[in-house]
Parts: C-alpha cells; sequence; structure tokens
C-alpha cells in the first residue's frame, strides 16, 4: 500500500518523431483506484508500463511510495500487474502460477501456502489449484492473473485492460469482483481501459488521456457532468453526448432557426459547441423541432435518432413516451453544456447541476 | 532427413491432444472422390519412394545379415545369428560402439547448447524487428555446406586456424593421424555444422513465446538467470524434445560424410562411428552379412531411444 506520483513522465519511443506519452502529471493517493480511458493508441499503456518499469521513461519522474523507481527493476518496485491476454506461465500449475513471484521472493513456505489457500478462497479457485492454465475457462483464468497479484500482497496493483478477452456477462461480473476486492485490500491500483462504462464503474478517479496527454482528471460523475472539453465529452457516456453548432449571444443560443435560452450568466458571443447528453432531451408541446429517423429499442429505454436543423441527434427515452416522426424537444437551461468551438474546451457554462454525493457499494 | 522439416514442425506435436472433440462435434468434412482409386493414384509416387529407399533396403539388410556372403560372389550360406554374434562380440566394434556413444552425447549436448546460447542472445536483439530475424534465418539456408567445408578447412594440415593455433602452444595437431585430434576435429565439425539448424528452432521457439508472459516473468523474478531456467526453458521444451530426435539421428548418421573426409585414405587407427563401420566393413571389406547386421543392430537402437524418448520425454514435456 502505497501512493504513486507520476510527475511530467514522457515517453518517446526510439525512432518516433512525437512523443507517445507526454507530460503525464498525475498524484495517486494510498488505496485509490485509479482508471485510464481512453481511445486506441493514446498512450495509456505505455504509461502503465513506466509505472511498472517495463518501459524505460524518457523524462521525468515516477515513485513508488515515496521511492523514485525510474532506475528500479520492475521485481523490485512492489507492485504487481495483470495483463489482458492473462499471461499465465502455461507450464505451471494454477498453484504454481501464484507462487512463482513469491518464491522468486523467498518467501518461506508455509506462508506462500497460506497466501495462496487465502487468494484461491477469495477467487474461488480451490477446485483449479492443480490445474493447469489451458484446462480453465477464459473467466477462470482471468482470477488466476488475478490471484497472482493478489497473492503478492504489493504496494499497487497495474491493470492492462484485463477484461477485454471475456465476454460481455462475464466481464460485467468480474468487474464488481475487481471493485470488492480492492476495495477489501485497499490497494492503491491503476487500471487501464478503453471501454468508458467499465472506466465509469471501477473509478475512484478517471483519467481521461486524449493523443498522450491528460485530457481531465476527476470522479466520474464529475466527469460525466462537467466533461472539460469536447474530446471527453464524446468519450465519456453512452450514448455519446449530442454535440450541435450554434451561435451564442450572450445567454441566447442559435441553433440553426431556433433560440434556446441558456442559464443565466453565460455571456459569450460567436460561434459555440452545444453539447447536450441524450437523457437530457424531453418532448415537449413546443421547443426545438425534431424529425425522427431511426429508434433503436434497448429495452429499459430506447434511442432515438434524429435531427435538428440538419443536425443528427440521439435522445434517450423512456419506452413510455410515444416517438413521433416530428417532435419538439426541450432541455432545461441547466443542462446545457457549452464548448469552445475552436479549441474544443469548456467555456464556463451556467450552473451545473450539483453532482449528489455518491454512495459507496 | 534434417533439410526436409521446417521450423513450425517444433510445435507440430501440439494439436493432437485437441483434436478429438471438435472432430466430432462437426460433420465430417471429406473430400468426396468418384473412383476410389484416385486417392491412391495420388499417393503411389510416394509410396514407391518409401517402398525403394526405405521398405526393400531394410528388408534387404535384414535377409542379408541371416547369410554369410561369398567375398567372390560366389552364393551364400545360411548362418543364422552368426552375424550379430561376431559383431557384437568384436572387441573393435565395442569400441567403436563407444565411441559413437560418446560423439552422439557430445555433438548433441553441444550443438544443442551453442544453438540455444545463440537463439538466446539472438532474440533479445531481434524482438520485434524483423528485419534482423530475416537476416538471423538466412544463415540456415547458406549454412549446411558451406559450413562442412569451412569446418574442413579450418584443421587442414597446411592452412588450417586451429592446426595453427594448437602450433603456438607447441602442440602438433595431426588431424587423420592421431586418434585424439581427429575425434575433437570430427566432433568440433560436426557441431558446427549443426548449430545454425538447432539455433533456428530456438529462435523461432524463443519468439514464439508471448511477450506478456516474459514481461509477468520480469515483474515476478529478479534474477535473470532463473528466470529464464523457471519460465522461459520449460515453454522450449516442445522445441529442445523436436531436436533432441533430430540431433541423434543427425549424430548418428548424417555426419557420416564429415567421418569420410576426415579419415578417407588416412591410417587405420582412427575414430570413427558404426555407421561409418557398416560402410568401411560392407563396401570395403566385402562383408555383406556382417554390414547387415551391423545396420539392423543399429536400426534397432535408433528405434528404441526414438521410443525411449516420445515415451518418456513427451510426457514431461509441456504443450501449449
Ligand atoms: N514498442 C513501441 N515502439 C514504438 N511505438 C510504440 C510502441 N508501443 C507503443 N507505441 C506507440 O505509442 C502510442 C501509444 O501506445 P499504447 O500502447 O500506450 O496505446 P494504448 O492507449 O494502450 O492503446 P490500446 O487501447 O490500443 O491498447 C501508439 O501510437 C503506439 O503506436
Ligand atoms: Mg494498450
Amino acid at each position: 500500500m502505497a501512493r504513486i506520483d507520476i510527475r511530467n513522465v514522457s515517453k518517446t519511443y526510439p525512432g518516433a518523431a512525437t512523443p507517445s506519452v507526454a507530460d503525464i502529471d498525475l498524484a495517486i493517493a494510498d488505496g485509490e483506484f485509479i482508471v485510464l480511458v481512453g481511445p486506441s493508441g493514446c498512450g495509456k499503456s505505455t504509461l502503465l508500463r513506466m509505472v511498472a518499469g517495463l518501459e524505460d521513461i524518457t523524462g521525468g519522474e515516477v515513485s513508488i511510495g515515496g521511492r523514485v523507481v525510474n532506475k528500479v527493476d520492475p521485481a523490485e518496485r512492489d507492485i504487481a500487474m495483470v495483463f489482458q491476454n492473462y499471461a499465465l506461465y502455461p507450464h505451471m500449475t494454477v498453484r504454481e502460477n501464484m507462487a512463482y513471484g513469491l518464491k522468486n521472493r523467498k518467501t518461506p513456505k508455509t506462508e506462500i501456502e497460506a497466501r495462496v489457500a487465502e487468494a484461491a478462497r477469495m477467487l474461488e479457485l480451490g477446485p483449479y489449484l492443480d490445474r493447469k492454465p489451458r484446462g480453465l475457462s477464459g473467466g477462470q483464468r482471468q482470477r488466476v492473473a488475478m490471484g497472482r497479484a493478489v497473492v503478492r500482497q504489493p504496494a499497487a496493483f497495474l491493470f492492462d485492460e484485463p477484461l477485454s478477452n471475456l465476454d460481455a456477462k462475464l466481464r460485467v461480473s468480474m468487474r464488481g469482483e475487481i471493485r470488492r476486492l480492492q476495495r477489501r485490500l485497499g490497494t492503491t491500483s491503476l487500471y487501464v481501459t478503453h471501454d468508458q462504462l467499465e472506466a465509469m464503474t471501477l473509478a475512484d478517479r478517471l483519467v481521461v488521456l486524449n493523443a498522450g496527454r491528460i485530457e481531465q482528471v476527476g470522479a466520474p460523475l464529475d466527469i460525466y457532468h462537467r466533461p472539460a472539453s469536447t474530446f471527453v465529452a464524446s468519450f465519456i457516456g453512452s450514448p455519446a453526448m449530442n454535440l450541435l453548432d450554434a451561435e451564442a449571444d450572450g445567454a441566447r443560443l442559435r441553433i440553426g432557426q431556433n433560440v434556446i435560452q441558456a442559464g443565466a450568466g453565460f455571456a459569450h458571443r460567436g460561434p459555440v459547441t452545444l453539447g447536450i447528453r441524450a437523457e437530457d432531451l424531453h418532448p415537449a408541446a413546443t421547443g426545438l423541432p425534431f424529425r425522427t429517423d431511426l429508434v433503436e429499442e434497448l429495452g429499459a429505454q430506447r434511442l432515438v435518432h434524429g435531427f435538428i436543423d440538419g443536425q443528427a441527434l440521439v435522445l434517450a427515452l423512456d419506452p413510455s413516451v410515444p416517438v413521433r416522426d416530428e417532435m419538439f424537444l426541450t432541455v432545461a437551461p441547466e443542462r446545457l453544456h457549452l464548448f469552445d468551438t475552436a479549441g474544443g474546451k469548456r467555456i464556463g457554462t451556467t450552473d451545473v447541476r450539483a453532482v449528489h454525493a455518491r454512495v459507496p457499494a | 532427413m534434417t533439410d526436409a522439416t521446417h521450423p513450425t514442425a517444433a510445435s507440430g506435436a501440439r494439436p493432437r491432444r485437441r483434436a478429438a472433440s471438435p472432430a466430432r462435434s462437426e460433420p465430417a468434412k471429406r473430400a468426396q472422390f468418384d473412383r476410389p482409386l484416385l486417392p491412391w493414384a495420388f499417393l503411389a509416387p510416394q509410396l514407391l519412394v518409401v517402398c525403394i529407399f526405405f521398405y526393400w533396403p531394410s528388408v534387404q539388410a535384414i535377409t542379408s545379415s541371416f547369410y554369410l556372403e561369398d567375398p567372390f560372389g560366389f552364393g551364400s550360406t545360411f548362418v543364422g545369428l552368426d552375424n550379430y554374434k561376431d559383431a557384437l562380440g568384436s572387441a573393435e566394434y565395442q569400441r567403436i560402439a563407444g565411441f559413437t556413444a560418446l560423439f552422439t552425447v557430445l555433438v548433441t549436448g553441444f550443438s544443442m547448447g551453442l544453438g540455444l546460447l545463440f537463439a538466446v542472445k539472438a532474440d533479445k536483439v531481434i524482438r520485434g524487428r524483423s528485419s534482423y530475424r530475416t537476416a538471423l534465418i538466412s544463415v540456415y539456408a547458406i549454412a549446411p555446406p558451406v559450413a562442412g567445408l569451412m569446418g574442413m578447412m579450418l584443421f587442414d594440415q597446411h592452412i588450417g586456424p586451429f592446426v595453427k593455433l594448437a602450433a603456438w602452444f607447441g602442440y602438433d595437431m595431426k588431424v587423420g593421424i592421431n586418434y585424439n585430434d581427429t575425434a575433437f576435429a570430427m566432433i568440433l565439425v560436426s557441431v558446427w555444422k549443426q548449430v545454425p539448424y538447432n539455433f533456428i528452432f530456438f529462435l523461432s521457439g524463443l519468439q514464439g513465446i508471448p511477450a506478456s508472459v516474459r514481461e509477468a516473468a520480469v515483474i515476478d523474478c529478479r534474477n535473470g538467470f532463473t528466470r529464464f531456467r523457471t519460465a522461459i526453458l520449460p515453454l522450449l521444451a516442445p522445441t529442445a524434445f523436436f531436436l533432441l530426435i533430430i540431433n541423434i539421428t543427425y549424430a548418428l548418421f548424417d555426419t557420416f560424410a564429415v567421418i569420410d573426409v576426415m579419415v578417407k585414405d588416412k591410417p587405420a587407427n582412427n575414430p570413427v562411428t558404426l555407421v561409418y563401420k557398416v560402410y568401411n566393413d560392407g563396401f570395403r571389406g566385402n562383408d555383406i552379412g556382417g554390414s547387415a547386421a551391423q545396420s539392423v543392430i543399429l536400426m534397432v537402437v535408433v528405434l528404441v531411444l526414438t521410443l525411449i524418448q516420445f515415451r518418456w520425454l513427451e510426457r514431461r514435456v509441456h504443450y501449449g
């Protein structure tokens, strides 16, 4: 258990013209669960692997538990890593897989046995202890990989997309299992995923990366409700936030021929990008004219795709709400997000609704 | 035999174990031939080659081994197991068998060991860089003939660097005359010829180990040598097992040319292996029956060795 400090870290691969990771600053508190999220190729794995020691650090400093580890061997960093393809040793049994790291660290035999037994109990691996990985299902292998990390009792867990090889259902249950386990052990964790749902559900704090840089850091709901840029807005949340071209004139926003009212206190002139979450739009007697194009039934809700003034839009409606070909939509002024059209950065909006305190699971 | 095998054959044994169940669940995809003879027609050339060059000579050898052939071609007499008794009982045969065993162990051990060592070193350099890999694998394509020739030159009485090196240390190396010198040169050249082959297979085996397994091992084990021994080497076992069989066969049979070049037309006191003795007794000594008996013995030895390897080693070898 330890804190991890990433100070100004950059990585340029040999031969690459631009850095894959640039100037990352991140302080991770003891016991915190940090999720790194971003599109493919944005440098998530690179950053994680630099913390693990599997990749040299080009610039900056990584410290784990107050000790700068830039030059420390991966085995000496007191971290355990869980890989996407599990990376189990195929010639060892489940028990040997879990014991391997401890054996090499000269942990007493009885201690190893106790820890393996405990991990096996926690992860329900008891019946498989003497099997080789090839005799296990994907989910079981994933659990062994977790067990291998857990028995080490490291200062930090590093996860690189550990669930992406599992089917959707298993992914959801393993997600919960990882979260519970991490809570229980209180081990500082750094978790990489490109699945925004996984990111939202697991994280204490979310780090959104874009092209090697941090786009936004914050609690999942803060990021959901106050995305710092159009990039974050379109990446976090499913369906993605609607982004519309609009013209601001003080608190009045013009979308094509239509005018809506932003909240009080917004004073900006010129083109802006207007962001509206799909669930914040509601049909009403008057409002923005919407032409329905396509309806997707998801069961609990229904996604209605269509256009406002030629711009694509999606709404998430309760199945009890009737869908007509032509509708009028309203949105509460405080649910509008406004972004600078040129740079994509958020511009001070009207009041964003208070984020309700999260109830720990 | 060695040249016909492609690197991927190293893992060739893998699918066997799993093959059974999926094959049963789906309808058999069988190519249908209208005429039942057509498949045999396709097989015929291959079968013919196997029969003419393998089965027929084997049958011939077994039959001849029970006869005493007249050296001048005037008929033959059935002598039962006499040829075998003579061969196994002779002191010379026993001495050569001893040398053959030593030779095989050393050639197999060194050529596999060096092949592995070079493969591990090369693997570090070329990981993820395919241009290197192509360059190194081409070594395999040019090596065997060139290596053999160069190997001989290394021990040439006049220009051989090994002879000169020995001379610097005041030792007069006489390959083809001194028993130990010849044995040394023979082993060295045989190893030299076989190393590239083993190197390529080990290298492709190493490249087949997933990067994440190595990385997991890097985190789990600090000591590089222990890590290699406990996490990497076991994964090379299928390759090593395959190479072991190939190398033993190589040492027993395919080194014939090397030995021939070194001891042909030289004084008698030179080390030779059993296969060379078979040739010597049969073609030089005209003792067809005795030579046939020896070759049958050799065949049995190889058969037994291969069976032992499959039965005992394969069980401990991990596949997939
Ligand atoms: N070994 C390497 N050599 C050169 N460039 C690399 C190497 N590994 C990664 N990169 C580059 O660095 C950038 C970041 O890669 P990284 O693997 O960290 O992305 P990622 O965010 O983990 O993506 P994904 O979600 O697809 O796993 C990419 O542009 C990639 O091409
Ligand atoms: Mg990645």
